[in-house]
C-alpha cells in the first residue's frame, strides 16, 4: 500500500513538473512561432 | 511624390511606440515560405538606416519591425518588394496582443493536467480498488481537482456572475452551478465513504469545455472598428489664409467655411473646398476609388480627404468638418457596424435555447427524484448528472472546430478569416457585388494603344516621362525601351502641375500631356476623350495616348465561375461610365452601376439587402468601407487600404480573385459540418438526459459519454483535413519516389 501511495504521488508530480515546463515554455514564447522555429534551424548564422 | 508620402505617414500611423522614440511596425508578407525567405527578410531590413531589428513569424507570414522615430521612416516596404516579396502593413488592429487567449491556453493546460491524472486515479477506482485504496484515490483526486477547477474554472465562474448579478442567465450558469455540485457532493461522498465521486467528471468536463471556449476565442472577432483608421486620414488641421496676408495653421475643429486655405502638394484637403487659385491633380481615390488623378482648376469643388498632388493649391471651405465627406463617411461605417451586429451566431441562438431547457431538466429530475423517492443525497445526485451528461461539451466544440479547421484551410490559400460568425454568414450569400478599381483591376493604368502609337515617338515621350511620378508617366516609361539616341537630363524636363512635362532635346520642345497644353498648333481636338495624354513636339502633335485600367488576370475566369454557380453578380463602381461600361463587357459583368458615391453604394446595398438578398461586397478603397461594413459579408484584397481591408470579413492577401469562390465553397463545407455537428450534439443529449433522469450515470458512464461525443464532434470536423495541401504532397511524393527509381535504373545500367 505505501508503495503505491508513493508510485500515485511521483507520478502526479511528474506530471505537474510537465505542465509547470509546458507553462513556462508558453509564458517565453516559444509557441508563438512554430513554423519559423522548424525552419530557422536551417539557416547559417556564420556572419553574426 | 504621392506614393511615398501616403506610404510613409502609412508606416507612421500603422507603428505602434514602444519605449525611447522606437516605433514597432508589423508587415504582413505573404510570399515567405522558408528558411531563405527568414534570412533574406531580416537581413534585408535591418540594414535599412533607421531599423533596429526585424523579427519574422512564419507562422502568421508577418515581420515586425523596430525601427527608430529619429530618423527618416524605413522604406520597408519598398525594400521588401526589392527582396521579391510583396508586402503591406497589418493596421494596429489587426496583432492587438491577445491576453484573452492566453488566459485561456494556461487555464486549458491546467485543466488538461487535472482531468488527465484524475481519470488515472479513476481508473484504478473502476478497475476495483480495495475499499482502503479507494478512499485515498478519491482523497487525492479531491486535493487535484480543488485547484484546478479554482484555476481553470474562473474563465466560467465569472461570465456565469456577471450574468447572473444582471439578473439574467447564459451558458455558463448550469455549467458552474454544475461542477460546484459536482465537487461539492463528491466531497461529501468521499467524506463519508461512498463508493462514487465525480471529480474526473468535473475537471474533463471543464477540460473540454476549455477546448471549446478556446477555439470560439481564436474564430471571434477582434474589435476592429475600421473608424478610427478613417478617422487618420483626415489631416490633423491647415493653413489658413487670413484676409490681410498672415497665414495661421488651425485645427480641423476651428476650420468653417468661408476660410481660405492653402493646401500644399502632398496633403489632403481637411475640409470640402472649392479652389480658388492653383492648378493641380488631385488623388481623389478616398472618394470614387477612381484610380487617376483628377485635374482641377480654380471655381472646381474638391471633396475633404482627397489628396493634392502636384502644386499648391489655394481653396476655400465650403463645410466644417462636421458637414465635411470623410465626417459622412464615419457616420455611415458607424451605422453598418451596427446593422452587421444584428446577425446571431448560431453557437449563440443554441446556447440561448440550451440554458433553459437544462436548468429546467434538472430542477425536474430533482423534485421528482425527491417526491417519488424521498432520497435528498438520491436527488441532488441525479440532478447534478443531468447536468453534467448535458454539459455542452459537444455543443460547445461544434462550431468552433469547424471553423478553425476552415481558417487553418483558408489560410494557407492565403485568405485571412477576421471573424468566425461571418464564415456562417458566407455560406448564405447569392449575390456578390464587386467595386471595380482596385479589385477587379489591378488599380495601375496602362498604356492601352501601345501599338498604333509608334515606338519611336513612345520611346522619346517614355524618356520623358521616366522624370515624373503621375501614373500616367509611370504607364507610359513601362511601355516605352531604353534607347541609347535619347540623351535626356533631369534639367531639360519641367513639369507643369496640371498640364504635363516639357523638354528640349537637341533644340526640339517636346510637350507631353494635356492636349489643349501641349498641342499649341491648330488641330482637331476630340473633346470627349478625358483620360488621354498627347505627346506634341514644337506644339504639333505626335501621338495620342490612352490608358486603361487593366482586369486582373482571373477575373474573366472567376465571375464566369461565379455566374455558373448561379450567383447574381453585380459591379458597383464610382469610375465614369464609359471606363465601367467597357470593362464589364470585357469580363463579362452584365449588370454594373457607374458614378456611384459611397452613400449610393451603400444605399444599393441596403436595397438588395431589403429585397432578401444575402450580399457579399468585395472592395478595396476606403470609399468602399461603409459598403463592406453594410453587406451581409465583406472581402477585400491583401493590396487594399488599411479602412478597407479593416472593414472587411475576409481579406484574401494575394490578391487572386479565385480566392472567392474558394472561400464561399469552404464557407458552404463548413456549414455543412457544423450543421452535423450539432445535430449530433443534439442527438447525443436526447439518449443521455433521459439515462440521466433515472439515476443510472455512474462516474464511468458519465466520462465514457463526455469523451465520446466530443470526439465525434472532433473527428467530424477533421474531415475538412481532405483538402489540396495532402494531396500536393502525395503527388509531390510520388514525383520524388518516381525520379528515385529513374535515377536508380540508370545508375544499375
Amino acid at each position: 500500500m505505501s508503495v503505491m501511495v508513493l508510485l500515485v504521488l511521483v507520478s502526479i508530480s511528474m506530471g505537474a513538473v510537465g505542465l509547470a515546463v509546458f507553462l513556462w515554455s508558453f509564458n517565453a514564447r516559444q509557441y508563438d512561432d512554430m513554423d519559423g522555429a522548424a525552419e530557422r534551424i536551417l539557416i547559417d548564422d556564420d556572419e553574426d | 511624390m504621392t506614393a511615398p508620402t501616403a506610404a510613409d505617414k502609412e508606416l507612421f500611423f500603422g507603428s505602434r511606440p514602444i519605449e525611447d522614440g522606437l516605433m514597432q511596425a508589423e508587415l504582413s508578407v505573404p510570399g515567405m515560405k522558408c528558411a531563405g525567405c527568414i534570412s533574406k527578410i531580416e537581413k534585408g531590413l535591418s540594414t535599412l538606416p533607421g531599423v533596429v531589428s526585424a523579427r519574422v513569424n512564419l507562422s502568421t507570414k508577418r515581420v515586425s519591425v523596430v525601427w527608430n522615430k529619429s530618423d527618416h521612416e524605413p522604406p520597408l516596404i519598398d525594400a521588401l518588394n526589392g527582396l521579391g516579396f510583396d508586402a503591406h502593413l497589418s493596421s494596429a488592429q489587426e496583432r492587438s496582443e491577445d491576453n484573452e487567449l492566453r488566459r485561456l491556453i494556461r487555464s486549458l493546460a491546467v485543466a488538461g493536467f487535472g482531468a488527465g491524472n484524475i481519470m488515472m486515479l479513476s481508473v484504478g477506482v473502476w478497475a476495483g480498488a480495495g475499499e482502503e485504496a479507494r478512499a485515498l484515490f478519491h482523497w487525492l483526486s479531491a486535493a487535484i481537482a480543488l485547484p484546478v477547477l479554482m484555476f481553470s474554472g474562473r474563465v466560467f465562474f465569472a461570465s456565469a456572475w456577471t450574468a447572473l448579478r444582471a439578473r439574467s442567465t447564459n451558458m455558463d450558469v448550469p455549467i458552474s452551478v454544475g461542477v460546484f455540485l459536482t465537487f461539492a457532493l463528491s466531497l461529501y461522498d468521499t467524506a463519508t465513504g461512498r463508493p462514487h465521486a465525480y471529480f474526473d467528471a468535473a475537471t474533463s468536463l471543464l477540460f473540454f469545455l476549455l477546448i471549446g471556449r478556446t477555439l470560439d476565442h481564436v474564430m471571434r472577432a477582434r474589435a476592429h472598428s475600421a473608424i478610427s483608421a478613417l478617422q487618420k486620414l483626415a489631416p490633423g488641421g491647415a493653413t489658413v489664409l487670413h484676409k490681410d496676408g498672415s497665414t495661421e495653421y488651425l485645427s480641423i475643429d476651428d476650420i468653417e467655411p468661408g476660410m481660405l486655405l492653402r493646401v500644399a502638394a502632398g496633403s489632403r484637403f481637411p475640409v470640402d473646398a472649392v479652389v480658388v487659385d492653383g492648378d493641380s491633380d488631385i488623388d481623389v481615390s478616398v472618394i470614387n476609388g477612381e484610380s487617376s488623378p483628377q485635374h482641377v482648376k480654380a471655381g472646381d469643388p474638391v471633396a475633404g480627404g482627397s489628396l493634392n498632388t502636384t502644386a499648391p493649391i489655394t481653396a476655400r471651405a465650403t463645410a466644417s468638418e462636421k458637414q465635411s465627406f470623410l465626417a459622412d463617411m464615419i457616420r455611415m461605417m458607424e451605422n453598418a457596424e451596427g446593422a452587421r451586429h444584428q446577425y446571431r451566431r448560431i453557437a449563440d441562438r443554441i446556447s440561448d435555447l440550451y440554458t433553459p431547457v437544462v436548468h429546467l431538466g434538472a430542477l425536474i429530475a430533482f423534485c421528482s427524484w425527491l417526491a417519488f423517492a424521498g432520497d435528498l443525497h438520491r436527488a441532488v445526485a441525479v440532478a447534478v448528472s443531468v447536468l453534467i451528461i448535458t454539459c455542452p461539451c459537444a455543443l460547445g466544440l461544434a462550431v468552433p472546430m469547424v471553423q478553425v479547421m476552415a481558417a487553418k484551410r483558408l489560410f494557407r490559400a492565403g485568405v485571412m478569416i477576421k471573424d468566425g460568425a461571418a464564415l456562417e454568414r458566407l455560406a448564405d450569400v447569392d449575390t456578390i457585388v464587386f467595386d471595380k478599381t482596385g479589385t477587379l483591376t489591378t488599380g495601375m493604368p496602362r498604356l492601352a494603344n501601345e501599338n498604333d502609337a509608334g515606338m519611336r515617338a513612345l520611346n522619346v515621350a517614355g524618356a520623358i516621362a521616366s522624370y515624373s511620378t503621375h501614373p500616367y508617366s509611370r504607364a507610359l516609361a513601362q511601355a516605352s525601351r531604353l534607347s541609347p539616341h535619347i540623351r535626356l537630363e533631369a534639367n531639360q524636363v519641367a513639369e507643369t502641375p496640371g498640364n504635363g512635362l516639357e523638354a528640349e532635346i537637341d533644340g526640339v520642345t517636346y510637350r507631353l500631356g494635356r492636349p489643349d497644353w501641349a498641342v499649341t498648333l491648330p488641330a482637331k481636338q476630340d473633346a470627349d476623350e478625358k483620360s488621354c495624354v498627347v505627346f506634341s513636339k514644337n506644339g504639333e502633335l505626335v501621338a495620342r495616348y490612352h490608358f486603361e485600367d487593366d482586369a486582373r488576370p482571373s477575373a474573366r475566369t472567376v465571375i464566369q465561375k461565379l455566374n455558373q454557380c448561379d450567383f447574381y453578380v453585380l459591379m458597383l463602381s464610382g469610375d465614369r461610365e464609359p471606363a465601367v461600361s467597357s470593362f464589364a463587357s470585357r469580363v463579362g459583368v452584365s449588370s454594373w452601376q457607374a458614378n456611384l458615391r459611397p452613400a449610393e453604394k451603400v444605399k444599393q446595398i441596403t436595397e438588395l439587402t431589403a429585397s432578401g438578398r444575402k450580399l457579399l461586397m468585395v472592395g478595396d478603397g476606403v470609399n468602399d468601407a461603409p459598403a463592406l461594413a453594410a453587406a451581409y459579408a465583406s472581402m477585400a484584397p491583401g493590396s487594399a487600404t488599411d479602412i478597407g481591408r479593416n472593414s472587411a470579413n475576409f481579406v484574401y492577401l494575394n490578391d487572386d480573385l479565385n480566392n472567392i469562390p474558394l472561400t464561399i465553397e469552404t464557407a458552404r463545407r463548413a456549414k455543412t459540418l457544423m450543421r452535423q455537428n450539432i445535430a449530433f450534439a443534439i442527438l447525443y443529449n436526447a439518449i443521455a438526459v433521459p439515462i440521466a433522469f433515472l439515476g443510472l450515470v455512474t462516474p464511468l458512464i458519465a466520462a465514457l459519454a463526455m469523451s465520446a461525443s466530443s470526439l465525434v464532434v472532433v473527428l467530424n470536423s477533421f474531415r475538412f483535413g481532405g483538402d489540396t495541401q495532402r494531396i500536393t504532397n502525395l503527388k509531390k511524393r510520388r514525383d520524388l519516389t518516381k525520379s528515385l527509381l529513374a535515377q536508380t535504373q540508370a545508375q544499375t545500367q
